[in-house]
């Protein structure tokens, strides 16, 4: 139970992700249409469409796609970024957690939130100064550039790919859940918005959509937070004894549970937030599209300021529905009070909005789900079709030659090909269970991405075969594990025990993966591992200083 | 001039040294100050939850855990701008001076 918690959990919590969890799917059935939602979201989209086709208009080469130019503010960037991680699962999931497990889900949000200072102190300006358009320009800066290029293009696609999955999936059983689509219906949607805002609107139009589709969700949960909390009188001592009163546990939410109870869990799925989070190639694109390093570290303050906001008011509404919503026979299948909820255990933030602002607010925060959706798997399908269209393409293929055009022909191509890969992944997977998709996607994030990033800027003595072997060490071990843990080897293959008990790898990925580069480059006595050695001095003043990193380009 | 003399005028800069030593004492200080108390946390939700279920005050019903989790929150979001208040102060203008003076 305890596991499974943790798998249900942390599927639903974790960053850019929607609903994954089992629980979830049972409790999906197809709702009557909700017109005002349908209404609202039409006005959210036809106003991306609108910025998408005056972002078309500037963007002309392949950095205005790739990395908006690097015009990007501070403040938007960090409004994007915060829109990035914050997903329609962050508001689903963490409120359904809170709700359930009272303090349990706490300890979560601080788990998802804590990577950020992290990542501002340690790699956000090196990823600015070192990086073009993608990660695999970094990893790659003074390694084997097809060899390495190749790895962290794959990498990085890899990743895109699992997340995608979890992204479509989860949009279909939402939508089915709030508008009363068909789930293929809404798959199919989600896929061509997505193809149009990248294809024609490049990372300027990402950028916008992922900014508005962040100001909504923080104002929409904002309001929500205050017109709960009114209902008590604005007082925390009011709200939780009402909510001690109003839950089975009783006082038992005042308190760390069972939730916490392993602690090598605990670390694994923290190392796997904390450096899985630094690993997603769409949240490390966004740091190129900053002018300069300055801009760089404004933005990961900004974003870390609303994501800490943004954590602080979906605890209130989780505690707020506890009273609200767990004591309405309204929102309980059959009208029992403590039996199922209607819509499934996700619900509760949703029928939370319905109690307190009525069928017009209900309708405008899943509107504002579905845009979130659909941001951040936009997101995602740039920074794959940026792998494919810079890295293999331009880059490893064309050996540099290719000429803008020709890289924006295909990056384009690419952007359509993710899109029609995701509707029918999205298509393929509905009604499984996926919950493994996401260790999947932050263990390869956290056990392949990161190690080489990591060691690439701050270690001289890395070298293309020992990150080649630390790699693939990372993947395998990282994908390995996640078969042999319970989300798939119980849930999935349905046997009894598990044959790893945990289902983050990134404990023992990661640490293997980092052994792995390190004994493969210390052992690597070849003549371009001494070049490659030699290489670092230019880099490492690069990353230092931002001399010769690619600059801001006026329009 | 070529590259290779402004690299070189960057590295025997002594403000070069200077700047990234206080830059990463900084960050590796900050990142203690966040880790730390996080993975000290984490550990007593573990071993010894019972000292998160204390009462804030006599006969209150909130407990210490829910201050201290929004302490973390909060208090991480405070260090990132104490860190770009200095580095986007203090390290980049010594940032400034040493690519000014390799140019010259």
């Amino acid at each position: 139970m305890k596991r499974s918690l943790l798998a249900l959990s942390a599927g639903l919590l974790v960053a850019g992700l929607a609903i994954a969890a089992p629980g979830a799917i049972e409790g999906v059935q197809k709702q009557p249409i909700n017109v005002s939602a349908i209404a609202m979201f039409m006005v959210f989209v036809l106003a991306t469409l609108g910025i998408t086709k005056w972002a078309a208009g500037r963007t002309k080469s392949t950095a205005d796609f790739y990395t908006a130019g690097g015009g990007i503010t501070g403040f938007q960037n960090g409004l994007a970024i915060a829109g990035d991680y914050m997903s329609a699962a962050t508001l689903l999931g963490l409120t359904s957690l809170v709700y359930a497990k009272g303090f349990d889900g706490f300890i979560y949000t601080v788990s998802f939130f804590i990577g950020w200072p992290i990542i501002l102190f340690l790699l956000a300006e090196r990823l600015r100064n070192l990086g073009k358009f993608t990660f695999a320009d970094i990893a790659s800066y003074r390694l084997d550039q097809s060899r390495i290029r190749t790895f962290a293009a794959f990498g990085s696609l890899t990743v895109v790919c699992f997340y995608l999955i979890v992204q479509m999936v989860g949009a279909g059983q939402l939508i089915q859940l709030l508008f009363g689509l068909e789930y293929n219906m809404a798959v199919v949607c989600v896929g061509i918005l997505m193809m149009v805002y990248v294809t024609f609107g490049g990372m300027v139009a990402t950028t916008w959509v992922q900014i508005i589709k962040a100001c909504l969700l923080l104002g929409g949960g904002t309001v929500l937070m205050l017109l709960a909390f009114s209902q008590f009188g604005f007082s925390f001592d009011n709200l939780f004894s009402q909510a001690i009163a109003a839950h089975k546990s009783g006082i038992k939410i005042m308190a760390p549970g069972s939730l916490m109870a392993d602690p090598v869990s605990a670390v694994s799925l923290s190392f796997a937030l904390l450096f899985g989070t630094a690993g997603l190639p769409h949240i490390m694109m966004r740091f190129f599209t900053v002018p300069n390093a300055k801009e760089a570290r404004k933005s990961v303050f900004y974003a870390t300021g609303f994501i800490g906001f943004f954590f602080l008011v979906v605890i209130i509404l989780g505690i707020a529905a506890i009273v609200i919503v767990g004591q309405n026979p309204a929102f309980f299948e059959g009208g029992q009070v403590g039996g199922k909820l209607i819509g499934g255990g996700n619900m509760p933030v949703m029928h939370l909005a319905k109690a307190v602002g009525g069928d017009i607010f209900l309708g405008f925060l899943s509107a504002v789900a579905f845009a979130t959706i659909l941001a951040v798997v936009s997101g995602l399908a740039l920074a794959g079709a940026s792998a494919i269209a810079h890295d293999l393409y331009a880059r490893v293929i064309k050996k540099g030659e290719a000429t803008s055009a020709q890289e924006m022909k295909v990056t384009k191509i690419a952007s359509v090909g993710i899109g029609l890969t995701a509707i029918a992944l999205g298509i393929l997977f509905k009604d499984q269970n996926i919950a493994f998709l996401v260790a999947l996607t932050f263990g390869v994030a956290a056990s392949v991405n990161f190690p080489v990033l990591v060691l690439s800027m701050y270690w001289k003595g890395l070298t293309t075969r020992g990150a080649l072997l630390g790699g693939i060490a990372g993947l395998v071990s990282a994908v390995g594990l996640v078969i042999l843990s319970p989300a798939v080897w119980v849930k999935v293959l349905g046997n009894a025990q598990a044959i790893f008990p945990y289902d983050h790898p990134a404990i023992i990925s990661m640490t293997l993966a980092f052994v792995v580069t390190w004994l493969g480059s210390i052992t690597d006595k070849s003549s371009r591992a001494a070049k490659e050695a030699a290489a670092y001095e230019e880099q490492y003043i690069r990353a230092q200083t931002g001399l010769g990193a690619a600059g801001a380009h006026a329009h | 001039m070529t590259q290779e003399n402004i690299h070189a005028k960057i590295r025997s800069n002594p403000k070069f040294a200077e700047m990234v030593d206080k830059r990463t004492r900084f960050a590796i200080i900050l990142s203690l100050v966040v880790l730390v108390p996080y993975y000290t946390f984490m550990m007593i939700t573990a071993f010894n939850p019972g000292l998160l279920a204390l009462p804030l005050s006599e006969g209150g019903v909130l407990t210490v855990g829910w201050p201290i989790a929004a302490v973390l929150v909060v208090g991480g979001w405070l260090l990132t701008g104490v860190y770009i208040r200095r580095a986007n102060g203090e390290f980049d203008d010594l940032n400034q001076q040493i690519l000014q003076e390799a140019r010259k």
